[in-house]
């Protein structure tokens, strides 16, 4: 019998760029460093969920309606796609949502933040969308085969999220002056913690340097982060709008936009527990969760009595 | 199943047009068979993806180990007499 | 005629859009992921539906409003929904059970109204027969569910429909539009859809377990815009955008 180094042979699939899949040989790190990731991925997606839905019952036109609608279940889509590709690392979705519900699991901090006008609806899908899309793009070539998977089919339906967004900050910046208000004031609110969305600086994130070996990432925080600012600049433009940042100049040397940092501070401290939402999504959660507990009951009774019968017939 | 399960995993098959093979297409959980095909159907053809599903228990599902992929698959890679270009016919015979 | 036209076509799009309202509530609030998500669905074909209904209503009126200037411009006393439709939608039980009964009408009645001498009507229903197929399956099959599954979710399901069958009887109610139209060829006479209700209602409730409640009173009021206290907080929430900002477009 020859015997064949595991380790060795998973370095070296990763090395030629091939997939892992579910039932391949993995260190238990990387193991590890998916669950958390997909998870707290997927927390994002359901979480998310509640900011924008704060707006389902007051979108101001039918058609915003829908399209807010069909956007905020896509977003539960997602979070379904990926709590599945996080199950096939031996995780289980009770364990997760678990985690998310005792305030274990963490998700992205920007749905801590409050939607107070709908021009946030607009904003969010721009800003926080187009932070995500990014990330996600990205991720589509993640060495994790059902992560990866997840990935392509999330890009695919994603596509129109931003630019829903974007048609609602145009509406409104070439609006009413009220409108245009309402848009200046949610990018001034939206705009560094969207920046924050790409993680800590690479000089301080613990995660990315094994990320980024086992080609889970493929960018790092600040590569991403720079690319988004230099995408979105042009679009704050052409709204009229400006952006919360007077340091926001090109620098043709480094063909890229200078900008200043979000406040790391803030940053941690809403990852703490201390945003304005943060207790509130949480207590969403349990709440929906706790008012469905009879009706996962029932269903689970009534799929055994099914099961039971057919047997019998 | 515990008390506050989330019910089984369910596997999904697609059929995009009919005549079309079914091509798996994700995961979605369920506690009885209607609702995991109203569930498949809610999911899955949002955007018009197919027109027909099947959908059944992962647990059901029998799969070959990344260590099998030696002994299964293989012994057919030399079986080159399994290709019709192996052969050679002579021209001028038509079509075959 | 052709005040009747509109009236119909603006209660039928009053309905739609009132029951995808309250429905749309549950979304991100759902038992659990896959249910939440397919009860979006199902409020996505119905507000589809109130547009189309709406937009139609507005080109008949002929007086240069839209659809959104029907839905978020008329106070309660202009709203002709059905009361179900605005009854809170309580717990799941009381929601998939007031889902079912109207399913199991608007079934029925949107396949007649597809035969309408309207066509417009008729192309909304056709479309909209093909949908409500789907929701009294998942209606259904949920009511099925409850009836059998636990003792908590019937006695549950049980509550809701104690709750909510009292308006039950408006689904049948016609007024003087109804009669205008039924003579064109436009309208659905409703009598004629009561038995084949009853009696698929009767085979669910059977399935459920299900007792009907004993009192033959029927709620009414809303072809006459007369509604419970809830449908003016629903508009007050729905509304508040455009009316604060009544010369913005959206």
């Amino acid at each position: 019998m020859e015997t064949i180094n595991l380790e060795d042979l998973f370095e070296a699939k990763l090395a030629k760029n091939e997939m892992i899949e579910p039932k391949d040989w993995m260190p238990e790190n990387y193991r590890k460093h998916l669950i958390r990731q997909i998870s707290q991925h997927a927390h994002s997606e359901i979480v998310g969920m509640l900011p924008e839905g704060n707006w389902i019952t007051r979108a101001p036109s039918l058609r915003a309606k829908l399209i807010l609608l069909a956007k905020v279940q896509d977003e539960g889509g997602h979070g379904l796609y990926l709590y599945t590709a996080a199950e096939s690392l031996g995780i289980t979705r009770e364990e997760m949502l678990d985690a998310l519900l005792t305030g274990k699991a963490k998700y992205s901090s920007i749905f801590n933040y409050p939607t107070l006008s709908w021009a946030d609806v607009g904003a969010i899908g721009w800003l926080v969308d187009g932070a995500a899309i990014m990330n996600q793009v990205m991720l589509q070539r993640s060495s994790y085969g059902p992560y990866s998977r997840a990935m392509v089919r999330i890009c695919k339906e994603e596509s129109f999220h931003q630019r829903q967004g974007y048609e609602i900050m145009t509406q409104l910046s070439f609006g009413t002056s009220e409108q245009k208000e309402m848009a200046q004031d949610a990018l001034n609110r939206w705009w560094y913690p969207t920046l924050m969305m790409f993680g800590p600086p690479d000089v301080e994130s613990p995660n990315s340097e094994n990320a980024i070996k086992w080609r889970i990432k493929r960018e790092t925080n600040d590569q991403l982060r720079q690319r988004f600012i230099n995408q979105t600049a042009i679009q704050v433009e052409y709204l009229g709008l400006v952006a919360p940042d007077k340091n926001l100049k090109w620098n043709e040397k480094k063909q890229g936009y200078d900008y200043s940092d979000p406040d790391w501070n803030e940053f941690k401290s809403v990852i703490k527990g201390n945003g304005i939402c943060n207790k509130d999504r949480l207590l969403s959660r349990n709440n929906s969760h706790k008012n469905g507990e009879w009706v996962r009951e029932a269903a689970i009774a009534f799929g055994k009595k099914q099961e039971q019968e057919s047997k019998a017939a | 199943m515990n008390k506050d399960s989330q019910g089984e995993l369910w596997e999904v098959f697609v059929q995009k047009k009919a005549g079309q093979p079914f091509v798996h297409c994700g995961n979605l959980h369920a506690y009885d068979k209607e609702m995991a095909l109203q569930n498949a159907r809610d999911l899955y053809t949002r955007r018009g993806e197919g027109m027909s599903l099947w959908i059944v228990l992962s647990s059901s599902i029998v799969a070959s180990s990344p260590e099998d992929a030696g002994s299964f698959f293989e012994p057919s890679n030399d079986k080159i007499y399994r290709h019709p270009t192996f052969y050679q016919i002579p021209d001028g015979i038509g079509h075959m | 005629m052709k005040d009747s036209l509109y009236n119909y076509t603006l209660r039928l799009g009053d309905t739609s859009l009132i029951l995808a309202q309250r429905l749309s509530e549950w979304t991100g609030h759902g038992p659990f992921l896959e249910e939440d998500l397919a009860l979006t669905n199902i409020a996505l074909d119905i507000f589809g539906r109130a547009k189309g209904l709406l937009e139609y209503a507005a080109k008949k009126e002929g007086k240069g409003r839209t659809e959104d200037d029907l839905a978020f411009f008329r106070s309660d006393r202009e709203f002709f929904n059905l009361l179900i439709t605005e009854q809170p939608n309580g717990d799941y039980a009381k929601t998939m059970i007031r889902q079912s009964i109207i399913d199991c009408f608007d079934l029925l009645f949107y396949t007649e109204l597809a035969k309408s001498k309207d066509l417009t009507l008729a192309g909304i229903a056709s479309k909209s027969v093909k949908e409500i197929t789907y929701h009294k399956r998942h209606s259904f099959s949920w009511v099925v569910r409850f009836g059998n599954g636990t003792e908590e979710s019937f006695s549950r399901l049980q509550k809701g429909l104690n709750e909510i069958w009292a308006y039950s009887g408006e689904l049948f109610e016609m007024n003087e539009d109804d009669h205008n139209l039924i003579k064109e060829g436009i309208a659905v006479d409703l009598d004629s859809l009561k038995q084949k209700w009853e009696l698929e209602i009767k085979e669910l409730f059977e399935k459920a377990n299900l007792v009907i409640p004993e009192t033959l009173f029927m709620q009414q009021g809303s072809r006459k815009a007369l509604h419970s206290e809830y449908l003016g907080y629903i508009l007050a929430e729905m509304q508040s955008i455009p009316r604060m900002h009544p010369n913005a477009k959206w």
